[in-house]
């Protein structure tokens, strides 16, 4: 899950990396209210969406007043940033910024450990400093047993150059940027800028934080409080109550299957066929897992039959521990529950464990909207037809 | 031959009398694998007792250690049917057992964990598959994990997969042909055995005659298996990628599988595995095609 800059900002408040003080508003006057609390004085009001380059869209503007500040907020609030709505911003205290850094920690798949990367040009977009003077971006590993320790912190920003007189400071602040990356579990703990204000003191202004989904579901029952349920789809919300792993894709083709890499690879096969049924894609990615139970189908069913983009289903379960006779069950019975509200044609391909008694369990309920398919690439291409018709 | 698991594996449960673990273990003594036991510190003196693969029963020993199990038994493969939350704490106790191979079932384990238990074994005796995998098996000889076996036998192919379901479909799909060892190594960021291990070891396995090889969308594994490819491996390699509909953003299902930014999509996977000479199918089918044909050209 991906932070707003907010919650970042709270959360390294929470661990005592040095922030300024933010306010979040969901409208112009709560903007005003917050700039008051904030002292009355400077502040900035800036975007809070999940994406980057919002100061270039217009997302973050001055404001000397409260009064400003509720102006200002007025004009952010409602923007589109590539395609994402404003719904709220953050009232941050203005600061006399002297110096602009970069700061980063990450998973890093590829050495399966972590990677700090750290520079005394922060500021600007980093990907093009990476690219442009690699040199200027310090690269540092980090054993995950044994963290950014103190001597790691020093040769982070020994690394990067830091001045003689902002080691020491700036090493500290990064201790407790690593705290908030191992107490909160997070993938990412990006900072950009970390500034040194006019007054001489390091401060986190902007920061983005990725927390590891699984990690929140073992052991930190407060991140459901940070998910942005209102921006989710309806429909992903609707199959994440019913415990789906469900996302929503733009195509007719409504999509159900067992296991990521088969649904994934389900998702590729029908949008090549619908290449020769005008185009129809798959509208969605819809994983059942191992026990897919008639109320499981049912649930997934009733998810997928109430897009309304969808013309047709596609059923593609392999039965590995997943017996088939278990899924047509299944499916039989998620059609009587379903009654009247399933509507649209469903192509149903199984195979593997128990496939004949599968079979033969929808053969015999004959239901008028099922077809069965032999084949994954031939229900794939039933479906677009289907879809397309 | 085989790689990582044969008949003469001798496998414990971590885990063996919760409901996953006891479902497995008896689903493994039904493919003929010698299962030896199990753990379960809170259970240690007690016994299982499931049939096996000619229907007697098997009455497995509950030991309070990984470390007791070893010795008892002459475990050498452990497999982890334990909840997210233990699951670092069980693997790092097979890791001070010695235990030469490890297969992490368990799915949902936090990636810090992962990461923490890969670098813990660094320079240790212990081999990690997984976490989040279907694990290995060699068909005929043992099962450590939970791919069915009952889908193919033995044969020339060896495969590697990120993904169980994928990796029971193209063994259907090449069920007449055989498999010599078929390894799920699972789609989470951070895994114990990677696409080029398994690569090494194929190659270096005298009964494997050519690999499947399936990937999907998230990271670089693909990319960095096709260079491996390149410089080490002599047999042929098929390709597999999922996730070309994937939108940018999204996880689909996997934790790995999330497309971020220009790499990681299936099609850049795809391209670098084709320029060192991996055929690549567009479907499983397609896939499966492919191998047919090189089998029968060799």
């Amino acid at each position: 899950m991906d932070l707003f800059e907010y919650q970042a900002r709270d959360i390294f408040e929470k661990h005592g990396v040095p922030v300024l003080g933010g306010v979040v508003a969901t409208t112009p006057e709560e903007a005003r209210a917050g700039a008051e609390k904030l002292g009355g004085g400077t502040v900035v009001v800036k975007a809070q969406v999940k994406v980057g380059g919002r100061g270039k869209a217009g997302g973050v503007k001055l404001a000397h007043s409260p009064a400003e500040a509720e102006e200002k907020a007025g004009e952010i609030l409602g923007m589109d940033i590539k395609g994402h709505t404003v719904h709220r911003v953050m009232v941050a205290q203005g600061a006399k910024i002297a110096e602009e850094f970069y700061f980063s920690v990450l998973l890093d798949r590829a050495n399966r450990n972590y990677l700090a990367m750290c520079s005394v040009e922060g500021g600007m977009e980093i990907e093009q400093l990476a690219v442009e003077r690699p040199e200027a971006l310090a690269r540092v590993a980090v054993d995950p047993i044994v963290g950014i320790d103190e001597a790691k912190a020093r040769e982070i920003v020994d690394t990067a150059n830091f001045a003689e007189d902002l080691k020491a400071p700036v090493a500290d602040v990064i201790q407790k940027l690593w705290t908030v990356f191992t107490a909160e579990d997070a993938t990412l703990v990006e900072v950009n800028p970390l500034v040194r204000t006019e007054d001489g003191a390091i401060v986190a202004l902007d920061g983005k934080v990725t927390l590891d989904d699984n990690a929140s579901e073992v052991r930190h029952p407060d991140h459901e409080a940070l998910e942005d349920k209102a921006a989710a789809d309806p429909l992903e919300a609707k199959a994440k109550e019913n415990g789906l792993n469900y996302v929503k894709l733009d195509g007719e083709v409504g999509i159900i299957g067992n296991g990521a890499g088969l649904v994934m690879s389900t998702l590729d096969v029908v949008a090549y066929a619908g290449e020769a049924h005008g185009g129809v894609k798959p509208a969605n990615f819809l994983d059942i897992g191992g026990g897919a139970n008639a109320t499981v189908m049912a649930n997934g069913l009733d998810v997928i039959l109430n897009d309304p983009q969808v013309k047709s289903v596609f059923v593609n379960v392999f039965g590995g521990i997943t017996a088939c006779d278990e899924v047509a069950k299944g499916i039989v019975g998620a059609l009587e529950i379903l009654g009247d509200e399933a509507s649209k044609p469903l192509v149903v391909r199984l195979d593997g464990n128990n496939v004949d008694l599968g079979r033969a369990i929808l053969r015999e309920a004959n239901h008028p909207l099922v077809t069965l398919a032999e084949t994954m690439d031939g229900g794939a291409d039933k479906a677009a037809e289907l879809a397309n018709a | 031959m085989s790689i990582y698991l044969n008949k003469d594996s001798k496998i414990i449960v971590q885990g063996i009398t919760g409901g996953m673990g006891a479902k497995h273990t008896a689903l493994m003594l039904d493919s003929g694998a010698q299962i030896v036991g199990g753990v379960n510190a809170r259970k240690a003196g007690t016994t299982v007792t499931h049939k096996d693969h000619e229907d007697n029963d098997v009455t497995l020993p509950v030991f309070g250690t990984v470390k007791e199990a070893m010795a008892e038994t002459g475990a050498n493969v452990s497999v982890l049917f334990v909840p997210p939350a233990f699951t670092k704490d069980a693997a790092i106790e097979a890791v001070d057992a010695e235990m030469p191979l490890i297969v992490v079932i368990t799915e949902g384990v936090p990636v810090q964990d992962s990461a923490e238990v890969f670098a813990y074994l660094q320079g240790k005796k212990t081999r990690m598959i997984g976490p989040n995998c279907p694990g290995v098996i060699t068909p005929g000889e043992s099962l450590a994990g939970i791919t069915p076996h009952t889908i193919t036998g033995k044969g020339p192919i060896g495969l590697v997969s990120k993904s169980g379901t994928l990796t029971y479909q193209m063994m259907y799909e090449l069920k007449d042909l055989g498999f010599s060892t078929a390894i799920g190594i699972g789609g989470d960021p951070v895994i114990g055995t990677t696409h080029i291990d398994a690569l090494e070891a194929f190659e270096n396995d005298p009964e494997t005659k050519a690999i499947v090889m399936i990937g999907e969308i998230g990271g670089d594994a693909e990319e960095r298996a096709a260079a491996y490819i390149a410089e080490h491996v002599t047999k042929p390699v098929v390709g597999y990628v999922a996730g070309f509909t994937a939108p940018e953003g999204k996880t689909m299902g996997h934790a790995g599988a999330i497309v971020s930014g220009s790499a990681g999509t299936a099609q850049a996977k795809k391209e670098a595995l084709e320029a060192v000479g991996v055929k690549v199918g567009k479907t499983p089918s397609e896939t499966a095609e492919l191998m047919r044909e090189i089998l029968q050209a060799l």
